[in-house]
């Protein structure tokens, strides 16, 4: 059986998946942001299996800018992290209750 | 052949790696295992004949993020507590269940029409073709991912330098 586009997609559908549980089900803050990371790789495989398959090299263009933009929220998201253990001596997200009412 | 093969590989890889990340209670393991994930996906660029994008995953995945990942667990540690769950793990296994259930069904529903393999030759020069070209170019998005880049950088010296 060939590869074909539907095996890209469903396998960036499960990595989708599996970052979306992270997200949702951890307590700890870097492993949220560990699962968006896995979310964000996940988009990129579906991105360049239609590039490649549509034969449009724009979809690797897009992938280029996702991976800045995941390097940018990499770099703020774990400076945040960082200053608020320096605060709060915890990184659990359920004691992250400062802007909540 | 050889691509089916690595494909299954990496696919299988990438899977159980990305698993790993969420269910172990070692954070520092979880986040190798996901340097180990994001390897796989390179390799899955490999297979789909993306080499450019293959390498750049190295570096900024591998590379960069990881370290930086690496770093933050170092500077983050607090006594054994690990990486438990919250108390909605239930509903969020339910929702990624649902999520991949209908993104499978929808995948295979789909009728892609005569979707054809790509040439696989070096995507370099094509990519540098996409971004800078003259009449329809990414440049000014380019630009943008540079000044963003930057304030990224600042932004984050900002917030971890001591006061």
């Amino acid at each position: 059986m060939a590869i074909g586009l539907e095996h890209f997609l469903i396998l960036s559908a499960v990595l989708f998946a599996i970052g979306l549980y992270g997200v949702l089900a951890k307590r700890n803050v870097v492993v949220i942001l560990m699962s968006i990371e896995i979310m964000l790789s996940a988009v990129n495989i579906a991105m360049v299996a239609f590039s490649r398959y549509g034969q449009f090299i724009t979809g690797q263009v897009f992938v280029i800018f996702i991976m800045v933009v995941a390097a940018a929220e990499a770099a703020v998201g774990l400076a945040l992290i960082i200053a608020i253990y320096r605060r709060r001596k915890t990184v659990d997200a359920d004691k992250f209750d400062l802007m909540k009412w | 052949m050889g691509l089916q093969i690595a494909f299954w590989i990496l696919a299988v890889v990438s899977v159980v790696a990305a698993l790993a990340v969420v269910s172990l209670r070692n954070i520092f393991r979880a986040a190798l295992f996901l340097i180990l994930c994001f390897f796989a996906i390179a390799g899955i660029y490999v297979t789909m004949g993306a080499d450019f994008l293959a390498g750049a995953q190295v570096l900024i995945y591998v590379g960069a993020i990881g370290v930086l990942i690496i770093f933050a667990i170092m500077l983050t540690r607090e006594g054994r507590e690990g990486s438990p769950s919250g108390r909605l793990r239930v509903p969020a296994l339910l929702i990624a269940l649902i999520f991949l259930i209908t993104m499978v069904l929808v995948v295979t529903g789909t009728d892609w029409g005569a979707v054809t393999e790509g040439s696989s030759g070096p995507t370099t020069s094509a990519i540098a073709e996409a971004i800078f070209g003259e009449d329809s170019g990414f440049v000014l998005a380019f630009e943008i991912a540079a000044a963003l880049i930057l304030a990224a950088i600042i932004g984050a010296i900002v917030l971890v330098r001591d006061k």
